[in-house]
């Protein structure tokens, strides 16, 4: 395995590990990690670094909903084109282009279930490309990132055997 | 009630007194786990799961199931090894159970196994048992803990009947290169022993494939080579290994077997066909995984002064403490609430050194280590 994937294997685990630790992990030495880094960001492999939230549990947390929309393109407007007027708006957590039924599915982020509405009503629907939308309130979360959402661990394993 | 003097002779397990030690607390980060921290595969539990609500819970046949048998085969074709289902497989309670069966099918009253040491702490027991006397041949921290000729030689091994070997090795992950083992190989050639080689940890190696002693010229039809699926398929509890090996010797274990286990659980064998069928990308996530922990913990280890040599196999780092380690280990939980094993507990070899054990989280390592090298700096 290549050296920026390595680096790639552990960041996408854990973006929080530290260059030293990441050296320790794959063995690298630091500045081979750090230039694996640089260059994972410069050719835009990585474009950031998040923690994974349960947001249910945040006092005052948000509400995720999935937003299927279809579009009707024309000559001049393409999927990038709506993608790109979509995307700008801050209450866009994710976009992916996707096959089937729809065209875009959204990942929205608002303080509340009107806060959503509001945005898709009078912000997205009325796109000219956009012919129809359809909203889904994400009710519970099990698993983000990889990540199952649950309590604690619970090794069970005994604190010490052969 | 009166007990048989085997019962009664049987020495208590060095690693009972750790475990007593570090269950008293409970504020424990323990690397003294001999298991994986991973669960089984999901699609393997959810096969085991399946087989329940179908109802499959009678015996299998005595070898084990004639569909796992012929997937073990398979399997053991990426290590070069080649067994025929029908006669050369033999599925057993864990691999525990195929080193007793080993033993007992293998040694008579008087003969001499020969051990390499630090190792695996049932070997002695289960020769004693079988009414074999262990001839220990320790292995030395300059050769990273393989076994080599000369060390056989010095331990007066060419007089054994049997050698045992544990390669990737508890406790001290070590492993064998191809030139290693032919040295091996030839010694028990030319002084015509059989080998039982417990290769349980075949499929965590770094860097490197598994080599087994079987594959080396004139070795096949002297060797019975163990395994099974606690550790490669993170499934210690379901317990559930296997034997190979030419089938006269399979033969005379499975005779045993029948009377003393009649078969493996079935349920587990469900699991195992799941797991050889479609887990192996499971497999390779967990071997990468460990693979940056051993990186991460042999680097601390060094870096705070107790050499560790880079191990290439199963889940254990085994640095020099450079001093007595049952004091060291006794007094590093008492400090820090650190558990690892002293080295001895696997042998004499094993002395001044201990097993470390990193198939425990990334976060927990790393709290783990610091702790360790504050107390290591404090002494």
């Amino acid at each position: 395995m290549d050296a920026e994937r390595e680096v790639l294997d552990v960041l996408a685990r854990n973006a929080r590990e530290d260059i030293d630790d990441i050296a320790a992990q794959t063995g690298l030495d630091a500045a081979a990690v750090a230039d694996a880094i640089d260059a994972l960001e410069a050719k835009s492999v990585v474009h950031g670094y998040q923690a994974v939230v349960d947001w249910d549990r945040v006092d005052e947390g948000k509400i995720r909903a999935v937003v299927e929309i279809n579009v009707e393109l024309d000559r001049e407007t393409g999927y990038e084109q709506v993608a790109d007027r979509i995307a700008k708006f801050p209450a866009v957590d994710a976009l992916h282009l996707v096959s089937g039924d729809y065209d875009f599915a959204v990942e929205v982020l608002g303080e509340n279930m009107q806060d959503v509405s509001e945005f898709i009503s009078e912000q997205v629907a009325p796109m000219p490309e956009v012919t129809q939308t359809v909203t889904h309130y994400i009710m519970e979360t099990y698993k983000d990132g990889g990540i199952r959402f649950e309590d604690g661990d619970d090794d069970d394993r005994l604190s010490v055997s052969p | 009630m009166r007990l048989s003097d085997r019962a009664r002779t049987l020495p208590e397990s060095g690693i009972r007194k750790f475990f007593e030690l570090a269950e008293a607390r409970d504020d424990v980060i323990s690397l003294g786990v001999g298991e994986p921290d991973f669960s089984a595969p999901w699609a393997a539990r959810t096969a085991a799961i399946d087989s329940l609500e179908r109802g499959k819970t009678s015996y299998t046949s005595n070898r084990g199931m004639a569909a796992l048998r012929e997937r073990i085969a398979d399997h053991h074709e990426r290590y070069d090894q080649s067994y025929e289902p029908e006669s050369e497989v033999l599925v057993t309670t864990g691999a525990s159970e195929a080193v007793d069966l080993a033993f007992r099918a293998l040694v008579d009253p008087g003969d001499t196994v020969a051990v390499h040491e630090p190792t695996y702490i049932s070997y002695g027991p289960g020769i004693e048992l079988a009414g074999g006397e262990q001839l220990t041949v320790p292995t030395r921290a300059e050769d990273d803990f393989a076994l080599t000729r000369e060390s056989l030689e010095a331990a007066g091994a060419a007089e054994a009947d049997l050698l045992v070997l544990c390669y990737p090795n508890n406790p001290t992950g070590a492993t064998m290169t191809d030139e290693e083992l032919a040295e091996v190989a030839a010694f028990c050639r030319d002084e015509d022993l059989r080998v039982v080689a417990d290769e349980i940890y075949a499929a965590l190696t770094y860097g490197a494939d598994h080599n087994s002693i079987a594959t080396q010229p004139g070795m096949r039809e002297r060797t019975v080579v163990v395994n099974g699926f606690s550790k490669a398929y993170a499934m210690t509890g379901l317990r559930l290994g296997y034997a190979l090996g030419p089938a006269e010797a399979i033969d005379g274990m499975n005779r045993i077997h029948q009377y003393t286990m009649l078969s493996a659980p079935t349920t587990p064998q469900y699991a195992a066909i799941e797991a050889l069928d479609r887990c192996d990308d499971e497999v390779t996530e967990m071997v990468d995984e460990y693979n940056r922990r051993r990186r991460l913990v042999v680097s601390r280890f060094n870096e705070m002064g107790l050499d560790t040599f880079e191990p290439g196999g199963a889940f254990y780092a085994f640095p020099d403490c450079g001093g007595d380690d049952e004091a060291f280990a006794e007094a590093l939980l008492e400090a820090e609430g650190v558990a690892v094993v002293p080295g001895s507990v696997f042998g004499e070899g094993g002395e001044g050194h201990l097993r470390v054990s990193y198939a425990t989280s990334m976060r927990e390592l790393k709290e783990a280590t610091d702790r360790i090298a504050s107390f290591v700096e404090g002494r």
